[in-house]
């Protein structure tokens, strides 16, 4: 018998990907016999010069690890230092981290949706590409997206790295005269998000679904961002404190991610996948029907129609904005007073990619003694390469330039954030 | 062919959040109109299609942390007539040069529970430690439209009109009250250079210095002043080393505090 030539799927630089990664997938005698999602993106250490600095710093410092979600950065450590103070935001405090918040989903999604996403249902390199054919479509996510980007600009002062949020709340809260003015675009947006779910509904989806667990927050009132209870699928119902009970990283050779596990279970998946599925019954009548429509069931096991899911999101996002802007009254005060003491504080956040975890140890004044931040891509890296190993054992036969972009967008399903997950992203697939 | 005719623009990322290049794609209104009037050529963040160099126009996000990158720059800087490096990472090493002050061996041995699988230079250093630049563009991140000036002078041949003057100029002109002498708050705005338009003192709150220093800043001034009115080693130190803590006039006035 002859000797079937061995097949190596190599990308070294995945695009249209934050951060910098690659994959390598080989392929032997028809089995798939190695699958490696690799983050060569330098290190950065944040967690170990976060040692030493005031507890106070910690949101401008790890609003760093991401450009695309510094919010998710600043709500997680914030809120994981008033957890160890035993400090709460509520109120209309909190209402504005929510709207601030959802700026940042519409923002993060409209661009994955439309710049990073959909390029690869439609056949395109890039949404200029898109735009060259299709210019009322790229220039409607691009407007989107601005929305969401002012939604920020207006509470954090600007959209990347926003220099308002501040433990115990913000440094000035909006005024209502600030946000108002957002509504009407807003209505716009929710409309145009409602457009963009039948949109993507239309595209070619692959045949394929994996049982997976789902793990995210779940609140009792709200769909959640800010904040609630952990829980999966399978059972699982716990205390954002009891986290690394249930939960851990472990160090690999081929990447500069850690990679997370569910322990005694093995991979997991965070995103909007496992936010909706877990949380159909929060979204807004609107957007349940809108997600109907498209033809998702209350959950969604076909990591592929992720873009789906994060059109539904994108709709709530608006929508849950006009209400809180509706509602709004300025606080008298922007932040609640913090009095440093020892302990330890926990936080987990939705961030538009999925839970994000901080923990931090504080001395007496409120220095920082340890830091631990578990982002959503980390947790999602062994899920992807589970993706990748079962959509090529199932779509070996496919020539190689189309199973190789068919694996890039496999891994741009997740929305991966790689400089977050640095402490994280490159495609090869070898065929031997 | 049309496409030739136009500058070629490629966008390089070392170790950065991205949130510089992501700058370019917040430019919803204008990013049209620059992909019309440049041929972007290599932007991996947003295009699966590159097109080989050499390019009129590099833009460089990110520090250099790995030997690796350290070979891959100057490959770039071959390939570029003019190469602008973007952001306090580039410039100045970034938040993570805040590691060039301690023993790295130990940091990977705090995040990395295998150290030998991690490859890391000691410190983290800006594009200008390697090779040529031809502009520096500060801020963390980039204005982006300081980034759409600086685009557009190079393009049409000028001088990009960027300030290095101070972030309190910007406060006097905004008619802001000073937030150390109205409100008694630590802030870096008399020696940092402007470009943000005074954004945190218009939020209540000190500059934390993303702009990086100012021409001819007086760090010692501020220091002595701070230590007047008892601020403590630590926050002296602290204060100076954030977000451009590499940056020199930032990094001396640091290490004088030690």
């Amino acid at each position: 018998m002859s000797k079937i030539p061995a097949k190596i799927v190599k990308v070294d630089y995945l695009a249209r990907v934050e951060g910098e990664g690659g994959l390598y997938i080989r392929v032997k005698d028809n089995e798939v016999k190695d699958v490696k999602f690799r983050i060569f993106e330098p290190p950065r250490f944040f967690e170990a010069f976060m040692r030493g600095r005031d507890y106070s710093e910690a949101p401008d410092i790890t609003a760093r690890i991401c450009g695309i979600c510094p919010v998710a950065y600043q709500m997680s450590s914030s809120q994981a230092m008033e957890d160890a103070f035993g400090v709460e935001v509520d109120g209309q405090l909190h209402a504005l981290r929510r709207l601030l918040y959802c700026g940042e989903w519409i923002e993060s999604h409209a661009l994955h949706i439309y710049m990073l996403h959909a390029p690869d249902f439609l056949g395109y390199e890039d949404a200029l590409q898109i735009a060259s054919k299709y210019p009322d479509i790229v220039k409607r996510g691009l407007e989107i997206k601005k929305i969401g980007n002012e939604l920020m600009t207006i509470i954090g002062g600007r959209e990347i790295h926003p220099i308002n949020p501040r433990v115990g709340g913000f440094h000035r809260a909006s005024f209502e005269h600030e946000l108002k003015p957002m509504i009407e675009k807003l209505k716009w947006a929710f409309a145009a998000s409602l457009e963009t779910v039948k949109w993507t509904s239309t595209f070619n989806f692959p045949d394929f679904e994996y049982d997976y667990e789902f793990v995210s927050l779940r609140h009792p009132e709200e769909y959640p961002i800010t904040g609630g209870r952990l829980v999966s699928n399978k059972g699982l119902d716990i205390s954002v404190q009891d986290y690394e009970k249930h939960f851990q990283e472990i160090h690999i050779e081929h990447t500069n991610a850690l990679h997370s596990e569910h322990i005694g279970v093995g991979p997991y998946h965070v995103g909007p996948m496992a936010r909706y599925s877990l949380n159909f019954d929060k979204l807004s009548n609107k957007t349940q029907k809108a997600a109907r429509e498209a033809g998702l069931g209350k959950q969604c096991f076909n990591p592929f129609k992720s873009i789906i899911v994060r059109s539904v999101e994108l709709a709530y996002a608006c929508e849950e904005s006009i209400r809180i802007i509706e509602q709004y009254k300025r606080p008298e005060k922007s932040f609640i007073d913090i009095k440093p003491k020892q302990g330890t504080g926990r936080a987990c956040t939705e961030a538009p990619r999925g839970i994000l975890y901080h923990r931090y140890g504080l001395a007496e004044d409120g220095t920082i003694l340890d830091a631990k931040i578990v982002p959503p891509t980390s947790q999602n890296q062994k899920t992807i390469e589970s993706d990748l190993y079962h959509f090529v054992k199932k779509n070996i036969s496919l020539p190689e330039d189309k199973l190789t972009w068919q694996c890039e967008q496999a891994v741009r399903n997740y929305d991966p954030c790689i400089s977050c997950a640095t402490h994280f992203l490159k495609l090869e697939i070898e065929h031997e | 062919m049309k496409t030739k005719a136009k500058p070629k623009l490629a966008v390089w990322k070392f170790s950065s959040c991205d949130g510089c290049q992501l700058s370019i794609l917040d430019c919803e209104d204008e990013l049209l109109a620059v992909a019309g009037a440049v041929h972007i050529a290599n932007f991996p963040e947003a295009s699966r299609a590159v097109v080989k160099g050499p390019y009129d126009i590099s833009l460089v996000e990110g520090s250099i942390t790995t030997p690796h990158d350290a070979e891959r720059i100057h490959s770039i800087r071959r390939q570029s007539k003019l190469l602008i490096s973007i952001g306090a990472c580039a410039t100045a090493g970034g938040i993570q040069a805040l590691k060039n002050f301690s023993n790295v061996k130990e940091f990977v041995s705090i995040v990395y529970a295998t150290p030998e699988y991690i490859h890391t230079l000691s410190k983290s250093t800006p594009i200008s430690d390697h090779v040529k630049i031809d502009f520096e563009l500060r801020g963390c991140p980039v204005d982006k439209y300081q980034l759409v000036e600086v685009l557009n002078a190079f393009l049409n041949g000028r001088k990009p009109n960027t300030p290095h003057y101070s972030v309190c100029i910007e406060c006097k002109r905004r008619g802001i009250v000073c937030r150390m002498v109205g409100h008694e708050q630590i802030c870096l705005g008399p020696v940092t250079q402007a470009g943000c338009n005074a954004l945190c003192p218009s939020y209540d709150r000190g500059c934390f210095g993303c702009f990086g220093p100012k021409e001819t800043p007086n760090t010692s001034s501020l220091a002595e002043f701070w230590s007047k009115k008892g601020m403590g080693k630590r926050d002296l130190i602290r204060t100076f080393r954030g977000i451009n803590a590499y940056a020199k006039e930032f990094r001396l006035e640091s290490e004088s505090h030690e």
